[in-house]
């Protein structure tokens, strides 16, 4: 509604001053009116074509015109009731005029039939809207509550339209109101268009028809149009089963980017190091924290800490896999075990300094503006701008690291050391130097994941924990060391998961996961794509 | 070189005399100071200490088992705690049906979280419970049976190192989340608690708390004694071979893996009995004794007291678990700093743990 008034006050055209005072007279006679008179002010308000004309009435509507105890009448900009205090807008010119505690405001009163006529009148205002969401908004609302008036409105309005989506939202108001005509043809015709239609309202209008009453009559006496209305539901239905299918499968893509960002520079250090980095979710508690920090240092420009927060987790989660190479993991080279153990102790003691610098508590990371909201495709399918962001950085992250490691010297000192540690090191590549920077790499990967899991999760010292045990599964599924692998087992992971869920829940789902990953690890003991040659033979 | 070999046996004969001696003395000195000495005593020893006691014996017998598969056998089994939950659900299960009618809602034979989900009639796996000797099968029974399939399917597909950690780590986890669930039927996360009574014999009352520390003493020299036996035995000396050189030893002839299979078998049974004593003794079970950190906790306690010495296991197991209750009691924050860093120094500067530093003390005197 907030848009549909602001909408409001910038396209009425505006008027004379002169008018101003006539304007507010009939808005001061409110007070007094009865219910009918009202309707006859409303219908002056909206003739004298004011600039505030439709503010007013919304305002009606909406309950929030009040008459203060000096006789005035404003509009309150909320009226929520948990406010102490609500905060006054005049009615001519939509300024503010102070505030007033709620008890000294009397509410000027609407009913049934007011309102209904005020809905019409807002309606019709709205209708008559540049904006194409304003009146898409608008058409949603009137079908929803369909009368002879609204429905005289949309049809006037059907002729005139030009937007596809406000157009084919008129049509389902008027099929929909069609269905209740005396003419079998109509109602055919009614039901032949709502069969294009896939939202619940119009399913469930449809299955009313042909659902028998307890006497065996049916709410539709015609034969015909009953068939009709069978075939559109079962029409309906396995579109909206279909549209159902594609939302499991974006869940499960999301999901499996999710995964695969968490994984790949788990994959990385693994593969090329031979090394267990149980410390793994800890760099993508840092990288969430980082974020946290961007946003607490600029808390008015939300909208950027995001882009901000990824290179500054990618640095901070690589400086701390750097140090943790340096201080610890180097002193236990070809001793897998003892790693996976100091590692683990090095997860315990980030956690708790996270505790000791933030608090156990979680911490609220916002989602900027850009990244939130729906984007509606039809009726039964709507996709989670967030989710949608996601796939698309992880899909950048992971081809920027292709990259690196395919095209760049470090990732030709990377692959040679993980190939043949010797040889590379004979060659003259400094082992220890590309150690240090895989591991770097690996936890600022960890780190970049972090940000986006900020955007999904709650950020918490407990946050890293959650995913290690996912992130373990995905690079022992793919295979070691091998980052196509990694891709697909996370993607599949995430997909199986959500497969799962509508069957046997989100527990169960996940045990059967685990479950058929350990018997999985019994026919492949390297995973789905193994490595090959020299270097599988050290591990 | 033999010299040393002799020094060895001989130390390890000496250190384990000790050990089974101390716990023979404990065994006496325990009940003594709880039942006899007046509590106005200094000497007199508080129930909440004998039960502490009793907890960190059970954790030993936990940690001698993970020794022995990890310390003699290489296996690096992350998830040793869900062997030692199973023994303990099976005896919370026993606990439970000892209530009968005195539970909250006061039914003969549901326990109370099935009467509060409104179900009629006991899952079959709950039925035979109510039987002490049958309760005691499981506890061993139970865990065998996760174990032999979980290893005759991982080690016959030789998944070794990192990979066999990783998925035993897995099982744990699965496990976790399935006891969570309220409809498996072991009373969900609350799990069981509100125990009455053993074989008749009140839990709160200090003389049956006493029986119950020296059943663990007992049952902790019996499987060290055991442990002892089968790393000394012929048998012992194929799983360290399997330990120090997996495939050397599988082209000299032996099966590898029916040697790691029942070394992995017997340590979880130790593991379920260690369960299913410290239930009784705590109090409550539930899933959270699943969790992987449980069970990565164990191997910490063999590695800082010295895996590969049955003798090190267990000393660890006491000595981290006391400075657990003691951090976590005085300064509940410095706890994970300390326990993160024992890992790390533990792994760079102690690969034997404390063992390790002893016969560099000997050979000095």
């Amino acid at each position: 509604m907030p848009l549909l008034l602001a909408a409001l006050i910038w396209t009425t055209p505006a008027s004379a001053q002169s008018g101003d005072d006539e304007f507010l007279t009939a808005v001061g006679e409110l007070r007094e009116a009865s219910f009918a008179d009202k309707e006859a002010i409303a219908e002056r308000l909206m003739a004298s074509g004011h600039a505030s004309a439709g503010a007013v009435l919304t305002a009606m509507l909406e309950d929030r015109l009040f008459s203060t105890q000096e006789q005035k009448v404003v509009i309150v900009r909320s009226n929520d009731e948990s406010l102490t205090s609500f905060e006054l807008l005049d009615p001519v010119s939509l300024d503010g005029a102070g505030s007033a505690a709620p008890a000294s405001l009397t509410r000027i009163g609407t009913n049934n039939r007011l309102r209904r006529f005020l809905r019409t009148t807002v309606a019709r205002f709205a209708l008559a809207s540049p904006d194409a969401g304003v009146r898409l908004a608008a058409v949603k609302d009137m079908v929803r509550t369909l009368d002879e008036s609204t429905v005289e409105l949309l049809k006037t309005r059907a002729s005139s339209e030009t937007d596809p989506a406000v157009r084919r939202e008129i049509e389902t108001g008027l099929a929909l109101a069609a269905l209740d005509s005396a003419d079998p043809a109509d109602r055919l015709r009614a039901v032949t268009t709502l069969s294009s239609r896939y939202s619940t309202e119009v399913r469930n209008r449809l299955a009313s028809l042909v659902e028998p009453a307890p006497d065996g009559s049916f709410a539709e006496t015609d034969e015909a149009v009953r068939v009709a209305a069978t075939d559109a539901i079962e029409s309906i239905d396995s579109t909206r089963q279909l549209y159902s299918g594609v939302e499991t499968l974006f869940f499960g893509l999301s999901l499996g980017s999710v995964l695969v960002l968490a994984a790949t520079g788990l994959a990385i250090t693994f593969g090329v190091m031979g090394v267990i980095n149980m410390a793994h979710g800890e760099m993508m508690m840092l990288g969430a924290y980082t974020t946290y920090v961007v946003q607490m240092l600029m808390p008015n420009a939300i909208g950027w800490s995001i882009p901000l927060a990824v290179p500054a987790a990618f640095v901070v989660a690589g400086l701390a896999g750097i140090l943790l190479e340096r201080t610890v993991i180097r002193f236990l080279y070809g001793r897998p075990l003892e790693t996976l153990l100091a590692t683990f102790g090095v997860s315990l003691v980030l956690q708790q300094l996270v505790r000791s610098v933030f608090s156990a508590n979680n911490r609220a990371v916002e989602t900027p503006a850009w990244m939130s909201g729906t984007l509606q495709l039809n009726e039964a399918l709507g996709i989670t701008f967030n989710r949608l962001y996601i796939i698309g950085f992880t899909l950048v992250v992971f081809s920027i690291l292709l990259l690196v490691l395919r095209r760049t010297r470090l990732g030709l000192e990377i692959r040679a050391v993980a190939q043949n540690r010797g040889m590379a090191r004979s060659m003259g590549i400094r082992s220890e130097w590309v150690d240090a920077a895989t591991f770097g790499l690996g936890s600022g990967i960890a780190g970049v994941a972090g940000v986006a899991l900020s955007q999904l999760t709650n950020v918490g010292p407990n946050l890293g924990q959650a995913y290690i045990i996912d992130s373990f599964m995905v690079v022992v599924f793919g295979g070691v060391g091998n980052l196509w692998g990694t891709f697909i087992g996370g993607m599949s992971l995430g997909l199986v998961n959500k497969l799962l869920e509508p069957y046997a829940g989100a527990v169960l789902g996940k045990i059967f996961v685990l479950v058929a990953l350990i018997l999985f690890i019994q026919r492949r003991p390297r995973g789905l794509f193994p490595q090959t040659g020299r270097a599988a033979e050290g591990t | 070189m033999t010299d040393r070999a002799f020094f060895s046996n001989l130390l390890r004969d000496r250190s384990s005399a000790a050990f089974l001696t101390l716990l023979a003395a404990l065994a006496i000195a325990v009940p003594v100071l709880n039942l006899v000495v007046p509590a106005s005593s200094p000497f007199h020893l508080s129930t909440y200490v004998l039960t502490l006691v009793g907890k960190y014996l059970c954790y030993a017998m936990l940690a001698l088992a993970v020794d022995l598969v990890w310390g003699f056998c290489g296996i690096l089994s992350l998830g040793h705690a869900a062997f030692f939950a199973l023994g303990g659900y099976a005896m919370g299960m026993y606990l439970m049906r000892q209530i009968g009618t005195r539970g909250v809602y006061g039914h003969p034979i549901l326990p109370d979280f099935m009467v509060f989900l409104n179900w009629d009639a006991l899952p079959w796996f709950w039925l035979g419970f109510d039987r002490f000797w049958f309760a005691m099968i499981m506890m061993a029974l139970v865990p065998a049976t996760l174990a032999f399939v979980f290893g005759w399917l991982a080690f016959r597909s030789r998944v070794t190192g990192v990979y066999l950690s990783i998925i035993t780590q897995a099982l744990t986890y699965a496990l976790m989340l399935a006891f969570f669930r309220n409809d498996m039927g072991f009373g969900g996360n609350n799990g069981f608690t509100d125990f009455k009574d053993i074989l008749g014999a009140d839990l709160q009352q200090d003389s049956t708390r006493v029986v119950l520390l020296v059943v663990t003493i007992a049952a902790l020299a019996l499987s060290f004694l055991a442990c002892q036996f089968i790393v000394a035995s012929r048998a012992g000396r194929v799983i360290r071979a399997i330990r120090d050189a997996e495939s050397r030893t599988r082209f000299l002839g032996y099966r590898v893996e029916s040697f790691k299979l029942w070394v992995f078998v017997f340590s979880a049974m130790v593991a379920g009995v260690a369960g299913a004593l410290y239930v009784p003794q705590v109090g409550i079970i539930n899933p959270s004794e699943f969790a992987p950190i449980n069970s990565i906790e164990v191997v910490i306690w063999v590695a800082v007291g010295g895996r590969g010495t049955l003798l090190g296991a267990a000393i660890g197991a006491v000595l981290v678990s006391y400075a657990k209750t003691y951090f976590t009691g005085a300064l509940p924050e410095v706890w994970l700093y300390a326990l993160g860093s024992l890992f790390v120094l533990a792994t760079l500067f102690l690969p034997r743990g404390i063992i390790g530093l002893m016969p560099v003390r000997q050979e000095a005197r």
